[in-house]
């Protein structure tokens, strides 16, 4: 049943962004308009096809994407799908380290605040929870260069690896897109360090923006579990509180957290865009707001498809797996 | 209790009619908060106490904008000659100025207006559309119900502020002047909203269409129009107050984040807390603290004040998540109020709502008022 639903949904966000982009007109005018005369527009436009009807440009859209073919950038020309191969590898490790870092301070926080519920440690952790949501990430992400670059030095400022570990990577034939396993291949702990170190701060801002979801779910999930029968048998028997959490409440509080991990997707998504940009991480977001700057709607039509479609097929794969890991939800 | 003033009698529904349904908009009025407000008790008053003060601290900034702020959001200089950039904070500008040498603090307090009339008008605009799409799709349903269901599920799955660029690009182009790019970036967060408040009134359309006193009026001949807007839609909004305030804050959170990657209003237009943060990175860089600080902390104090008061009216709507009280006439009036408690449910909903109580409760519950 779910399986099937997920073609209607790539289906209708492809056609949702077609229809968006182009319902205001071609994105030639939109780049270029002021900058050339009418008649050089004119020419520009027929050129790329874009004065044929809209329903054969979609179809050719559509049929493109199932070949693989996004458009060509207007601003750089090069194909959208060599810009998609080539920085989404840094936005999904940025994504992966943000995941890490939600998981590490949401999790243990959250069991925490379910087992002091309604007192001041609950209090408190729900606070920061909700500031952490309430924080935009690209300002979280401000105020940790300001202190820890600027101000302290601990981490570079920007980027993803510094000049040497780049030219390293080079030396190493190392271009897999993804830094970690590159400076891994360069053999070179000091690249790997480098790296991480770069790393660090951008991780940290969009890690802690979800770790406050995780945190309340947890905490959530952990106080519903704490009050149902088999946790007040164990508590009958008279088993400590500290180990009702630990041994029988958490393993059932966890189930909704793949659930959740999946519909962050699409906030982690976006808030790598923003995080991106603060920091000159040079993946998929930053690309984006670049080319938004210049007014290249065919790559950002490109990297918007691709995201949504991302998103969707998450949301999918998400449900399939707490299927088979939760026995009791079965389609 | 049954108020339902169609003149039909409380057919089916006796006990369960919203004390507040009298008038159109009666939820908007201030009494759901203050209601919650007097069930709220010990850690949880505090959040949406703090709340609504910042909040309401927001508004007021907002309002008097043109009183409070020292200088005009687009000034650049005073007969005594120009600001300057980037000064750093002083007795003239107490904020320091910005890049573009703009009064940091001129800039932050005519952000609150223009964030508040983004608000305003996101909400208004979703609230209109969503309800009028959930309540003709849920009443006709058939072949269009379908379709914008699943529509809606489609771009409620899609990035919020992926989906509020392309908006933005569609509407406006990506810049406008003050109104039009108020209205604009509005609109663009609509797009955002449209499918939660969709949802939501079109399932609980859905339930109480089937209810007896609807029945009842159609056998007594009132058209459908009458039917849908005296009958189904007073009985369905019930739960939005409680999205419009989660929402507000997620409002202010893609106004910022459309500002930052540059697709708001032009700064001369209006000041805009997110596109002044995006014009302080490479300051930040240079140890330049104060242009990144205070427009961040208005968007953090802004967002804040919302979500406390969005959480806590949700924590005090679900009976799983209230703080336990003792006394039973506290859980009585939940029902009443709480978002579960619709018009067939509200039995069920004050056996929900006695049911933490009832039931074996932790260790700590005695200790819920201290």
């Amino acid at each position: 049943m779910r399986l099937l639903l997920i073609i209607p949904t790539v289906f209708i966000l492809v056609t949702t962004v077609f229809v968006l982009m182009r319902a205001t007109g071609d994105p030639i005018t939109a780049a270029l308009g002021g900058r050339l005369t009418p008649d050089q527009l004119a020419e520009r436009i027929h050129e790329a096809g874009y004065d044929r009807p809209l329903v054969v440009q979609y179809w050719e859209y559509l049929t493109g994407i199932f070949r693989g073919d996004f458009g060509t950038t207007l601003s750089d020309n090069r194909p959208v799908t060599e810009i998609l191969t080539q920085y989404g590898a840094a936005t999904l490790e940025l994504t992966v380290y943000a995941v890490v870092v939600a998981l590490v301070v949401g999790i243990p926080l959250g069991m925490l605040a379910a087992s002091f519920r309604d007192r001041w440690p609950d209090a408190v952790l729900r606070v920061l929870a909700i500031l952490a949501y309430a924080t935009p990430v690209f300002f979280a992400g401000l105020l940790l260069k300001l202190v820890f670059s600027v101000g302290l030095g601990w981490f570079p400022v920007a980027g993803r690896v510094s000049t040497s570990g780049e030219i390293e990577m080079a030396k190493a034939d190392a271009g897999s897109g993804f830094m970690l396993v590159d400076a891994i291949a360069t053999g070179d702990p000091e690249v790997v360090g480098d790296v991480l170190r770069h790393a660090a701060l951008p991780a940290i801002a969009l890690g802690l923006l979800t770790a406050g979801v995780f945190l309340r779910l947890v905490r959530t999930n952990m106080i519903g579990t704490l009050g149902t029968e088999y946790v007040d048998a164990a508590r009958s028997r008279g088993v400590r509180e500290s180990r009702l959490v630990r041994a029988h409440a958490w393993r059932p509080a966890l189930i909704p957290i793949i659930t959740v991990v999946g519909m962050q997707v699409a906030m982690l998504l976006v808030g790598a865009v923003l995080t991106e940009t603060t920091f000159e991480w040079r993946g998929l977001g930053f690309q984006l707001s670049e080319y938004l700057q210049a007014r290249d709607f065919v790559a950002v039509q490109g990297i918007v498809v691709l995201m949504a479609v991302v998103v969707a097929v998450t949301n999918f794969l998400v449900d399939v797996i707490a299927a088979l890991v939760d026995p009791r939800v079965r389609y | 209790m049954a108020q339902l003033d169609s003149g039909l009698g409380p057919v089916g529904t006796a006990g369960a009619a919203p004390v507040h349904a009298r008038g159109r908009g009666g939820w908007l009025r201030r009494l759901p908060v203050v209601h919650q407000l007097r069930q709220s008790v010990g850690l949880q008053r505090g959040p949406l106490v703090a709340g609504l003060v910042l909040t309401g601290l927001f508004v007021l900034v907002a309002v008097l904008a043109p009183v409070l702020a020292p200088y005009d959001h687009s000034q650049l200089r005073t007969p005594e000659g120009a600001f300057g950039a980037q000064q750093p904070p002083s007795a003239e500008h107490w904020l320091g100025t910005t890049v573009g040498g703009y009064d940091v603090l001129s800039r932050v307090i005519w952000g609150a207006q223009t964030a508040l009339y983004v608000v305003v008008v996101a909400i208004l605009a979703s609230i209109v559309i969503g309800v009028v799409l959930g309540l003709v799709s849920g009443y006709f349903g058939g072949w269009l119900d379908r379709v914008l269901v699943v529509v809606a599920d489609a771009i409620y799955a899609f990035p919020s502020l992926l989906l509020a660029i392309l908006a933005a690009i569609v509407i406006s182009g990506g810049q406008a002047s003050m109104w039009g790019g108020i209205m604009a970036t509005a609109l663009s967060i609509t797009v955002v909203f449209v499918p939660q408040y969709f949802r939501v009134v079109r399932s609980e359309v859905v339930r109480v269409k089937g209810e007896a006193f609807v029945d009842a009026a159609r056998v007594l001949g009132s058209g459908h129009v009458r039917i849908m807007t005296r009958h189904v839609l007073r009985n369905s909004v019930r739960t939005l107050p409680l999205i419009v305030t989660l929402n507000a804050s997620e409002a202010i959170l893609t106004l910022a984040g459309l500002g930052f990657l540059g697709f708001g209003i032009e700064p001369t237009a209006a000041a805009e807390w997110g596109y002044d943060l995006q014009r302080s990175i490479a300051d930040v860089t240079s140890g330049i603290w104060w242009t990144a600080l205070f427009p961040g902390l208005a968007i953090v104090v802004v967002a804040l004040g919302m979500t406390l008061v969005g959480e806590s009216l949700n924590d005090l709507a679900d009976p799983r998540l209230r703080t336990r009280t003792a006394s039973a006439d506290v859980a009585g009036d939940v029902a009443q109020t709480s978002v579960q408690a619709s018009v067939e449910t509200s039995v069920e909903a004050e056996l929900k709502a006695a049911g933490p109580t009832a039931g074996p409760a932790g260790p700590e519950q005695k200790e819920d008022r201290a």
